[in-house]
């Protein structure tokens, strides 16, 4: 009997794109896609790198399909803007080798700044999406796609979501089958995209799609579940066809594997044989769209929602009408995320927010430095954006709107994107200062290298790009390097450079209190007698210290990073560190 | 058989993802259809974190919903009072008796409540330990949460030894022997 494991879907992705043979592959991380690198590494036969963003790794992806073997990127739903340049000419192109793009969504939000979807920006780069259901499907679906890719000679998305992506089920494995290297044939009509060949190439592209579409009528990847009860259908993909199943297992259903293009025939054979006809996708609704311009009545956004995930009870509430008896949840205190016991993020925003400075935020752990008790930052949008943002307010309203302004980004980040950023800010003479948040990690999706760690996604040494030399190499003056826990020193440094009238960077470093060999070897004690219930240690909102019934504070060892934040806050001693 | 429905709930950074393959190993070592649904990210630093567990002949849905789940397996109290609803009627809570401030109590904005188990126990049958301080007792704080799993262990049909093993293949080489004490201490000998 076949082996069978139970698998991440972001596990059963890397299975699937090693049984298919793939060669290469790039990547940023990004949750909810970040597992699927982290187990493609396990395997000797792919080469598989930490890329510094989407747009890099796409385009790595690409050359090594150019050279004719197969190759994929993965990101989350924000990161395919970021490689949506490369995507949509090289849907022109079209695959030597095969070539998938995994683009991982966040219905519901769990760790993103927006709610996008991927099938709507497929649509416009008018590339074909393939879309399982579970782990079993994310493995064979992401095989399907590298042999579609080379049948149909275009890049292919496999579109996850957070749920898919983070849910375990069982998988049969296989074996890997590497397809022979594709000699490589000069072609510049297919491989060069200027005017005049990309004319001739987006006809092809048009034509691709009409053939993917009839061959979407009758594939393996969609399929039809004739129910029982024919008073009702579903058109549905992905998890929530697991919904489906859940709430409704005798139902009709129309599984689509291939959600772009969408099988015409095959939907409306499906419409005329139910009463009713559900289309049941999460966010935007991009078949129902499509099904009602054929024509075709249904119910769709009307009954469900466009945010957040679905579920099973969302069809036995508004479908079936018989919800499940649930008694009221408790009326008790939310528990937002915080940074961690001794996250040197908390030391750098303490003294921001004693310096009364607005921040222009950016993408990582350190958003968290919005919300209270720190609220420093008032604005994020998107990876590197902290840095040009900041730039344009002072190219608005002048110096003196942004006097008391500073850009806050992590290093991961910086080499993301906001090197692009501050090259801007330096070429076209900003004045404001930036503070780059240095813990040598990409901390956010649980501790990748970058360029500027030394380390690679293989774990090989390398080089670390210098963050500092790279500012310099800007015609930057004004870098300065200082340790998080110094917060005395940091205050000083910060006062300074943000009355100078001159870009300026400061490089923040201290490590992310999680990494590995990074824990200070001590603990804090309070001293009950010394404490004078000032709530100064309180402040930096540390979860280690809370404040006892009497007032003064206490300190809870088995959560303690021993930083020494606190014991800097306090001025009447009452706060001790130890070694441990 | 019917499908089960396990949630364990928490604070991030408490390990609710290891408790989580060790029931699913063993669900899997017993020939069950699993399936797990896990929080990553950004949840993971500190906030309100669930995992849900499903096993049986077939299960559809990865997830455990409101009114649905058996057994509530909460790390921190107040964690187990925000879940109690998925809880069906007859449904087991086993909870660790801790106390974790969340960041609107820490700054004051909103209280802990008093009372929890109490007001859990009117509506489910509930079980609880001190964990933390038996794990103490151990000789290691982090093993906490096998004390809870075994404990919780009381409430679902694997045997002792079933548990044993699994636990021996999913926690570091090192650290088995006192994961297995720590369930051991919460299963009761």
């Amino acid at each position: 009997m076949a082996e069978k494991q139970l698998m991440l879907g972001n596990e059963a992705i890397a299975r699937g794109a090693w049984e298919a043979g793939v060669k290469v592959s790039a990547a940023y991380p990004g949750t909810p896609s970040t597992e699927i690198s982290e187990n493609l590494v396990k395997y000797p036969e792919i080469y598989a790198e930490w890329s510094p963003n989407e747009k890099v790794a796409m385009e790595v992806a690409i050359g090594a399909s150019f050279s004719g073997v197969r190759a994929m990127a993965s990101m989350k739903h924000v990161g395919v803007n970021v490689a949506a340049d490369p995507l949509y000419s090289v849907s022109y192109i079209g695959a030597d080798g095969g070539l998938v793009m995994i683009a991982a969504d966040d219905p519901g939000l769990y760790s993103s700044q927006n709610e996008q979807d991927t099938r709507a920006v497929a649509l416009a780069a008018i590339v074909p999406v393939l879309e399982p259901s579970d782990s079993q499907e994310a493995k064979d679906f992401t095989k399907v796609a590298f042999a579609l890719s080379e049948q149909f000679d275009t890049p292919v998305i496999v579109r996850t979501t957070t749920r898919l992506a983070h849910s375990q089920g069982m998988v049969t494995l296989e074996d890997r089958s590497e397809p022979p290297v594709k000699e490589y044939e000069k072609d510049i009509r297919k491989r060069v995209m200027m005017p005049g060949m990309a004319k001739g190439r987006h006809v092809v592209v048009e034509k691709r799609m009409k053939d993917l579409a009839v061959y979407g009528n009758d594939c393996t990847l969609n399929r039809v579940e004739m129910g029982s009860d024919t008073s009702i259908g579903f058109i549905t993909q992905g998890i929530e066809y697991t919904y489906v199943k859940e709430a409704c297992p005798d139902a009709c259903v129309l599984k689509l594997g291939l959600v772009n293009p969408l099988p015409e025939q095959l939907i409306r054979d499906f419409a005329s044989r139910v009463d009713t006809l559900y289309i049941f996708e999460e966010l935007e609704p991009v078949i129902e769209r499509q099904v009602r311009a054929w024509g075709i009545a249904c119910h769709g956004k009307d009954v469900f929602t466009v945010q957040g995930e679905y579920s099973a009870n969302m069809l036995r509430e508004r479908v079936l009408k018989k919800p499940v008896n649930v008694g009221d949840a408790a009326d008790v205190p939310a528990r937002p995320p915080i940074l961690c016991p001794g996250c040197p993020h908390r030391a750098t925003f303490s003294v921001l927010k004693k310096l009364k400075l607005h921040a222009a935020g950016d993408i990582g752990c350190y958003t968290l430095g919005a919300v209270a008790p720190l609220s420093v930052i008032d604005t994020t949008v998107c990876m590197g954006s902290s840095i040009s943002t900041l730039h344009g307010m002072e190219k608005a309203r002048g110096r003196e709107f942004i006097k008391d302004w500073v850009a806050v980004i992590g290093d991961s980040t910086f080499m993301h994107t906001g090197i692009n950023s501050l090259e801007n800010m330096s070429y076209n003479r900003g004045t404001g200062t930036v503070l780059i948040l240095d813990n040598s990690t990409t901390g956010m999706t649980g501790h990748q290298d970058h360029a500027a760690t030394g380390k690679t996604l293989k774990g090989e040494e390398v080089p670390a790009i210098s963050i500092y030399q790279i500012c310099k190499a800007m015609n930057i003056e004004h870098v300065v390097e200082v340790s998080a826990f110094d917060v005395a020193e940091l205050e000083r440094v910060v006062r300074e450079e943000v009355a100078r009238e001159a870009l300026s960077v400061i490089i923040v470093c201290a490590p992310c209190a999680l990494l590995k060999g990074q824990k200070f070897p001590y603990r804090v004690r309070a001293l009950s007698d010394q404490c004078k219930k000032c709530g100064m240690c309180l402040q930096p909102g540390c979860p280690a210290i809370t404040k006892k019934a009497d007032g003064t504070v206490q300190v809870d060892d088995t959560m303690c990073n021993g930083c020494g934040l606190c014991v800097q806050q306090c001025k009447f001693g009452a706060l001790e560190r130890y070694e441990v | 058989m019917e499908t089960k429905n396990i949630m364990i709930v928490g604070v991030g950074g408490q390990g609710t993802l290891l408790t989580s393959r060790i029931l699913g190993g063993i669900m899997t070592d017993a020939g069950y259809d699993v399936k797990l649904s896990e929080v990553h990210g950004m949840a993971q630093r500190g906030g309100s974190v669930v995992t849900f567990v499903r096993y049986g002949n077939h299960v559809a849905e990865p997830i455990v919903e409101e009114g649905c789940a058996d057994l509530l397996i909460a790390f921190e109290r107040l964690e187990a009072m925000r879940y109690a609803h998925f809880l069906k009627e007859d449904g087991v809570i086993v909870v660790n008796d801790q106390r974790i401030d969340p960041m609107p109590v820490v700054s004051g904005a909103a209280i802990y409540p008093e009372g929890i188990l109490e007001e859990l126990e009117k509506k489910h049958r509930v079980y609880h330990v001190d964990a933390m301080a038996e794990a103490k007792k151990l000789g290691n704080p982090r093993v906490f949460n096998n004390i809870v799993l075994g404990l919780a262990a009381r409430h679902m049909d694997f045997r002792k030894e079933a548990w044993l093993s699994v636990i021996a293949a999913k926690v570091p080489p090192k650290t088995v022997e006192i994961n297995q004490q720590a369930f051991l201490a919460g299963y009761g000998q």
